[in-house]
């Protein structure tokens, strides 16, 4: 059984950025990037409202309101970008999407 | 009962946030964000930041990861056949893992974080009334910010979204 302390709270926010890291260096699919950036964010919300929980404070919890917020505003944004890059260059592998380089 | 329970969401967010990454098909990927997301929402009811978890499946596994599902569907992910890697990248995703994997490691082995136990503590997250008060006292500018951002974000999209000007007529 794990104890429910905020060493594993915090290791396993630290677990899920570390996995959403390695999802944004490895994968070359740009939605999966773009899940893969959620997930950091989800890592970064599970710390916060782990800290104020067990400091007895609030104002972890309201700042996860303002990062659901942006992160909704910021999947909307995104996915309309990759919905028009695809319009353009019918790809949305990063690897494919190089036209600055030449 | 509960440390049965605490024991399986923890392992079940970090399988399905493993597989976020493993999953080859997108589709597979998406759904393996929404069970992570499950499992994260459970964690925050073990925090007793209830109104948080549920905000969390809403806004998360009901909108985002649903018009994730949508642009997937829209457009075409396999797009031709996969290309060979490139040896750079991979000897930078080699360190980079090494890395993350060291650090973790470190954290496991010597961080310990001095907190008391979470029942010497309130759960202040567990009163709706703890949130409605800083967000309209000292959290007030931030929300209008945040609710101007929306609408930016808002126009942004509808924007992007449109079909290319043809030009003016002539």
């Amino acid at each position: 059984m794990i104890p429910a302390t905020l060493n594993v709270y915090v290791g396993l926010s630290a677990l899920l950025f570390a996995v959403g890291l390695l999802g944004v260096l490895l994968r070359r699919n740009t939605l999966v990037i773009y899940m893969c950036l959620e997930l950091m964010l989800v890592a970064s919300t599970l710390a916060f409202v782990a800290f104020s929980r067990f400091n007895g404070s609030m104002d972890g919890n309201v700042f996860v309101f303002f990062i659901l917020t942006v992160a909704a505003a910021e999947v909307a944004a995104g996915l309309a970008i990759i919905v028009a890059l695809f319009r353009k260059r019918l790809t949305v592998q990063v690897d494919q999407l190089d036209g600055l380089k030449h | 009962m509960f440390p049965a329970i605490f024991t399986f969401l923890v392992l079940f967010t970090a399988v399905c946030a493993a597989g976020v990454i493993v999953c080859r098909n997108t589709v597979n990927a998406a759904m393996c964000l929404l069970l992570c997301l499950v499992g994260v929402a459970g964690l925050f009811v073990c925090l007793e930041a209830y109104l948080l978890a549920f905000l969390l499946l809403l806004v998360y596994a009901g909108a985002v990861v649903t018009l994730f599902l949508f642009i997937v569907m829209l457009i075409d992910v396999r797009g031709g056949a996969p290309r060979a890697r490139n040896p750079l990248a991979t000897v930078a995703g080699i360190i980079a893992a090494a890395l993350v994997v060291g650090g973790l490691a470190s954290f496991w082995v010597r961080g310990h974080l001095a907190a008391p136990a979470a029942s010497a503590t309130p759960a202040l997250g567990a009163s709706l009334k703890a949130y409605a008060y800083p967000l309209f006292t000292a959290y007030l500018l931030p929300v209008q910010v945040l609710g101007f951002l929306l609408l930016v974000a808002m126009i942004g999209v509808v924007v992007l979204s449109r079909k290319p000007d043809p030009g003016p007529k002539p």
